[in-house]
């Protein structure tokens, strides 16, 4: 792009970041699980960075996931209810 | 893409056309009428291999093209209006079939929870069920073949709707997107893990290689989120139909994979169905609730559209599944011809 001014927050409306924004960000979905996203470190109890394949991660919430830490959907089916 | 073999007037029309079988013109001419015919009088479009065939090959022009076909055909008035001829029926189609429920209000909370409950209801027999406990080797390898039709380009139809969006539903879109294409490791991309598990199991792994094989409508599916993604009018379904896929692929993918161990195959053969256990898991979140509710509070009138694309999905999908099912109750095979030994 060559110098064409672009108004500043042209789509301020949906949710843009604001300067201040932290790092990372946990979200508390309702029934379901903790999303992580932006810049941290998910480590074992001795410090030691557990596998993580992707930059935003859900956290399990419910207790019943296979795969914890990380949620595999199984709240679904055991009716995990927690708002937010 | 390999040249598929025509299966009809129209297909055979389309791919001579664009394959230079011939002088184009007359071909080209006739193009609209042999449309027209074939579109009112197939007794389902779904299911009808001709049409299904053509339409996936003008789409097709779209994404990899097909091997000896000039790219000049992408934009050529007369293919385009013939898919839109029959995607528009396709479309007209399956409007007629799905019903949408009372509409939910335009928040991001009550569009995520109108989602879950439309995929959390969703009948129909349950093919992750039955791979993960009773599927022979054989039907595993036609499962793969099914879907290697789409799982080879997985991801790519949605990526068109990412310019249509803005704001808090493009940046979930693109999340999501950024997760299927691999975070930027090409060989995390879904696609090429799916194009593993393929080699895994000694069958081909080249985009479209079983498509001769590949029945009407698993061509639908992937025709329908073609059709969402290529039209911003559908920008909302394609939204929907995305967050569909996104929420159903979870635990199925477990029982996939478990399937796939029963078998006895190896982690790395497994690994498709596993990275979409955990990757799902997250992508459910943000696309029902960020990519389907940011869009709907953004463009309320978008509304009924997104839980159009969410119902298309599932009513299509389930067809496909039932009539894969049905076959291999029936001791049949789900493909054609007999692809059924197709290693």
């Amino acid at each position: 792009m060559s110098g064409i001014p672009v108004e500043a927050g042209a789509h301020a409306d949906d949710a843009a970041p604001s300067p201040k924004e932290a790092a990372a960000s946990i979200v508390a979905f309702p029934d379901g699980p903790l999303l992580v996203r932006g810049d941290f470190e998910l480590v074992d109890p001795e410090g030691a960075a557990l596998p993580r394949r992707r930059r935003t991660i859900a956290l399990c919430r419910c207790g019943a996931s296979a795969l914890k830490p990380y949620c595999d959907g199984t709240h679904k089916l055991i009716g995990f209810k927690a708002a937010p | 893409m390999k040249q598929p073999s025509a299966r009809g007037t129209v297909s055979e029309l389309v791919l001579g056309i664009i394959t230079g079988v011939g002088p184009a013109q007359p071909a080209l001419d006739g193009l609209p009428d042999a449309v027209d015919r074939a579109v009112v009088s197939t007794p389902d479009l779904l299911f009808d291999d001709d049409l299904q065939l053509a339409l996936f090959c003008l789409y097709e022009l779209h994404y990899s093209g097909i091997d000896g076909a000039s790219t000049d055909w992408e934009w050529n008035p007369t293919l385009i209006g013939a898919r839109g001829r029959i995607s528009a029926a396709m479309e007209a189609r399956i409007r007629q079939e799905v019903a949408l429920g009372e509409l939910p209000a335009a928040k991001s909370e009550a569009v995520a929870a109108e989602l879950f409950r439309m995929t959390g209801e969703a009948g129909g027999p349950s093919m992750s069920r039955f791979v993960a406990k009773e599927a022979t080797d054989q039907q595993l390898r036609e499962f793969l073949i099914n879907k290697s039709i789409y799982q080879l380009k997985e991801a790519d139809p949605h990526t068109f709707a990412i310019p249509r969006l803005t704001g808090r539903a493009k940046a979930a879109l693109v999340e999501i997107q950024a997760d299927e294409y691999g975070g930027g490791r090409p060989a995390r991309m879904h696609s090429a893990l799916f194009a593993k598990t393929l080699r895994e199991l000694d069958l081909d792994d080249t985009y479209g290689a079983y498509l001769d094989t590949t029945p009407a409508i698993t061509l639908a599916s992937s025709n329908l989120m073609s059709l969402f993604g290529l039209s911003r009018r559908l920008r909302g379904a394609a939204v929907g139909h995305l967050a569909v896929y996104e929420m159903t692929s979870s635990q199925p993918n477990r029982l996939y994979s478990r399937g796939f161990k029963r078998h006895g195959y190896s982690e790395e053969a497994r690994e498709y169905f596993d990275e979409h256990v955990e990757a799902d898991a997250v992508h459910e979140q943000i696309a029902s609730r960020d990519m389907a509710g940011g869009l709907v509070e953004s463009e309320p009138d978008l509304l009924e559209d997104v839980l159009f694309g969410a119902a298309a999905a599932l009513y299509v999908d389930g067809l496909m599944t039932v009539q894969v099912m049905d076959a291999w109750a029936g001791g049949r095979t789900s493909l054609l011809h007999s692809a059924a030994s197709p290693v």
